[in-house]
């Protein structure tokens, strides 16, 4: 049911798994080029984010097609906190954005939650829009051409600086820390009777109402932690490109988190990790072959929605049972 | 505002409203009948919209370019459904959201490709470009008129479908299951065929007769699907009249917001549909049988 | 058979505890439910019987809050409670299990009843502490299910249960919330005849702590247990007593029975 290894065979291949990723990727710095410690630091960045949507949808059961608003509301707090002419605190402006993430999805929430099924998918949908709206169309948004940033944030306490986020290495332990921070919190949210009441939901809504939960609260907890954490997500980007504009809430930004989550797997929080890094490695791909990439990637979604839905995860499962012989699991 | 002005306006809100409605009835049509929700459905107002103006540059007829239109958009819902949506009954809601988001991106590309992605003007036709004088100086083209009696027609036609026909039957019920086709003697993949059809056609229709008036650019697919979904979330799926109610009600709201408030534009009718979802979480229509 | 757990000794109630007044629904045109009174006593078992059609479900929905009245009252405890919602309902004790089978599918049977159970505790978000490490509710859930008979099942998953310990299950659930009154839907559907004695004598050890409402086809069962069977025809209460009273009635034999099933020889 969550991400982390529950015991038994299938337990001890996942934990190895993942120590093996995190050694990996904590290494990964010291054999590779600027470039692509930046792509990689950047796939991180979009982990946070489909693990944050991998708690509404894939365990809470709330598909929201307009996750993005909080990715760009996480982002323009920052931009909109730095001054022109030098740089912002890291300390103050990261709690400072992920509050005005969380406000904004309570907000939201309030008004979205209440509504069921198909009905959620479009007003979530309709909800970004409106803060893609208020972002590209108005003065305080700064409009379509977005705001740059001329410095990055320091990360200052006092006379004490513990490192340079102007150094891609240092953005880059930076973003892994919190990815870390985020997916063993996640785990540990999953586990706990909140965590199982989200789950319960997703599972069987009508019975968790009849066995007295009020799910109302529950359902609005989860879609604030969630939009909290992209508000997180949304600050590293910006943070790490400088640069914010409109398009970070758009549609085509939470049709693509979507598409992570089912790339990598929906329910489980590897899933989301590895459904960011396939989405970026399809995008890259595609690019490099053509003008028009987003057809290829289109096609890419049919299909994979036909023929895999389950994901690269029910893949591995596969691979697994049958290299091990295993029955399938209930 | 004075009198004519706001007349005008009025009369511009009604006919987006039934333009609205008309796109609207075609995604509640595929997803009351068929149970699948489709974010593509804005993608079939484009290419209906494009091929008008494409046909109509061949055959220098809007009228002509329409018609061939309809068969054509008609042909295009047999094939998605059979190629593609065929696949999505009884798979749940995230998946069918990603399918036709996947179709968004390919119809955007396809149509980058072979049309390219200017914006494009299409000619009012010539019996129909004149105008209703109102004042001295203010006068109401004919276009607009003839565009809501069109969609005001249409609205009739679907009213006696729903309400006089047993495929009719099965919208109002919410009937979204196979069981209930068959149990009405209805042979379902094709049943569900014609409605998919239907309801691109109904799309791309509105999309070919707004033309002239809302011009032919990339983004317009996008815009009128968010549009609708905000029709159907306050008219509720499964209600015609609470779909053209509501419909009306956005059109207005959008048409007066724009003129009243410039500023906050685009943002009146997500506020209108904040107020409301605040008063009315499941919508201002109830679905026959709750 | 172990004892299911008794409701909080400050709640534990005597007489009758939920009541109807006129309790209606429509649905359109029609009335599924037309001006019910019924009430529900203490440590006794109500049964409502009928026909298919005869409004027992709706009866029941209105009850648990699943469905709302069109008009009427429904009193908990002195308290109308007409307007509560279905998880209100449960929290102040009163519990309705399925006639179709509505259980948490992909979770074991013991993590089925540890979040019915988990529903009781009073602190709401516990968000760092794995749930499995409340021995309280634990322990509860494990009591619920040993009650319904299915305690050696609890580690197999819910959706690969045979359909008897499904139906038990979901009883099971219902226990772990520990409520007063217990609206159970059928809960013999579909069960064999062991299974379905097994489910009598539990009613039987569930009486004198709850306030029962059972709706039930097998009419065995029913004078087996109940302590007042009322009938229902139409969305209306046909006849409503003590089961001889029932079993003597013409009128009921007429409306709903024959002979055999009331039980009688010949």
């Amino acid at each position: 049911m969550t991400g982390l290894p529950a015991g038994g065979a299938a337990g001890k291949w996942k934990a190895i798994a993942l120590v093996a990723t995190l050694l990996l990727l904590g290494l990964f710095p010291f054999v590779g080029s600027g470039f692509y410690v930046e792509l990689v630091a950047k796939i991180m960045i979009l982990s946070i984010f489909a693990l944050s949507l991998d708690l509404l949808v894939g365990y809470t059961g709330l598909v929201s097609f307009g996750h993005a608003a909080f990715f760009g509301i996480g982002a323009y707090a920052l931009a909109l906190m730095t001054p022109k002419y030098e740089a912002a605190n890291l300390w103050l402006t990261l709690p400072a954005a992920m509050l005005a993430a969380a406000l904004a999805a309570f907000a939201v929430g309030l008004f979205v939650v209440r509504v069921k099924g198909v009905y959620f998918i479009m007003v979530t949908l309709a909800f970004a829009q409106m803060f893609y709206f208020v972002f590209h169309d108005t003065k305080f948004g700064r409009g379509s051409d977005g705001i740059s940033m001329n410095f990055k944030p320091v990360a200052t306490i006092g006379s004490f600086t513990p490192f340079d986020l102007a150094k891609g290495s240092h953005v880059y332990y930076c973003v892994l820390v919190l990815l870390v921070a985020v997916f063993v919190f996640l785990h540990v949210v999953l586990r706990s009777s909140f965590g199982r009441a989200l789950q319960g939901i997703r599972s069987n809504e009508h019975r968790m109402r009849s066995l007295g939960f009020p799910v109302y609260w529950y359902k609005l907890a989860s879609f604030t932690l969630a939009g909290t954490i992209a508000g997180l997500a949304g600050y590293l980007s910006a943070l790490q490109f400088g640069f914010v504009n409109p398009e970070l809430l758009s549609w085509h930004q939470s049709g693509n988190v979507l598409l992570m989550l089912i790339l990598g797997g929906v329910g489980s929080l590897y899933g989301a990790v590895v459904g960011a890094f396939a989405f970026v490695a399809l995008t890259e791909i595609f690019q490099a072959l053509t003008n028009h990439w987003q057809l290829l990637l289109g096609a890419a979604i049919i299909l994979l929605v036909i023929f895999l839905p389950g994901g690269l995860a029910s893949v591995a499962g596969r691979f697994r049972r049958t290299l091990v012989g295993e029955a399938d699991d209930a | 505002m004075d009198i004519y002005t706001f007349l005008i306006q009025l009369l511009n809100g009604v006919q987006y409203g039934l333009l609205l409605f008309l796109v609207a009835s075609g995604l509640t049509l595929i997803f009351g009948i068929m149970g699948i929700i489709n974010l593509a459905h804005g993608s079939f107002y484009m290419v209906g919209a494009y091929m008008a103006f494409t046909l109509s540059s061949l055959t220098g007829n809007l009228f002509v370019a329409i018609v061939v239109g309809i068969v054509l958009s008609v042909l295009l819902g047999i094939v998605l459904e059979w190629a593609l949506i065929s696949h999505l009954y009884q798979r749940d809601h995230l998946e069918q959201v990603l399918l036709t988001y996947g179709l968004i991106l390919v119809f955007e590309e396809l149509r980058s490709l072979i049309v390219g992605n200017d914006v494009h003007g299409v000619a009012v036709p010539a019996i129909l470009s004149g105008s209703i004088p109102l004042t001295e100086t203010l006068s109401y083209p004919v276009y607009r008129l003839f565009m809501s009696a069109v969609c005001l027609a249409l609205a009739g036609l679907l009213y006696l479908l729903i309400h006089r026909t047993r495929v009719g039957m099965m919208i109002r019920a919410g009937a979204s299951n196979r069981e209930m086709v068959s149990a009405l003697g209805l042979n379902i993949n094709l049943v569900y065929r014609l409605v998919f059809a239907l309801g691109v056609a109904l799309a791309a229709f509105a999309g070919m007769i707004a033309a002239p008036v809302s011009s032919v650019y990339p983004g317009m697919g996008t815009q009128v699907l968010i549009i609708c979904f905000v029709v159907v979330v306050i008219g509720g799926i499964g209600s015609i009249w609470g779909a053209l109610f509501a419909a009306l009600l956005i059109g207005l709201a959008d048409t007066f917001g724009k003129v009243l408030i410039p500023e906050a534009a685009g943002v009146t009718v997500y506020l209108l549909m904040a107020a409301i979802l605040l008063w009315r979480p499941e919508g201002l229509f109830k679905r026959v049988g709750g | 058979m172990p004892e299911p757990n008794p409701p909080p000794e400050q709640t534990r109630s005597i007489g009758t505890i939920l009541t109807t007044r006129d309790l209606t629904r429509r649905f359109g045109g029609l009335a599924a439910v037309n001006r019910v009174a019924i009430g529900i006593e203490f440590g006794k078992l109500h049964a409502v019987v009928g026909p298919n059609g005869a409004g027992k479900t709706t009866l029941i929905n209105l009850l648990s809050g699943d469905l709302a009245a069109s008009s009427g009252s429904v009193i908990y405890k002195g308290d109308d409670i007409t307007r509560q919602a279905a998880d209100r309902r449960s929290r102040i004790g009163i519990g309705r299990s399925y006639q179709k089978t509505n259980i948490f599918p992909a979770f074991t049977a013991f993590e089925n009843c540890r979040l019915a159970a988990q529903s009781r505790t009073p602190r709401v978000l516990h968000l760092l502490a794995d749930a499995s490490s409340f021995q309280p509710v634990a322990d509860a859930a494990q009591h619920a299910l040993d009650a319904a008979g299915i305690g050696p099942r609890a580690a197999r998953i819910a959706s690969t249960l045979s359909h008897g310990e499904q139906r038990q299950l979901e009883i099971a659930m219902v226990l772990a919330t520990r409520p007063e009154v217990l609206l159970l839907d059928e809960p013999l559907a579909g069960m064999g005849a062991e299974e379905a004695a097994l489910m009598v004598e539990l009613l039987h050890t569930l009486k004198p702590r709850h306030a029962i409402l059972l709706v039930e086809h097998d009419m065995d069962a029913v004078f087996a247990v109940a302590d007042v069977i009322t009938v229902m025809v139409n969305g209306q209460v046909l006849e409503s007593g003590p089961p001889a009273q029932i079993r003597a009635s013409a009128a009921v034999r007429d409306a709903y029975l024959g002979a055999d099933a009331l039980g009688e020889p010949g």
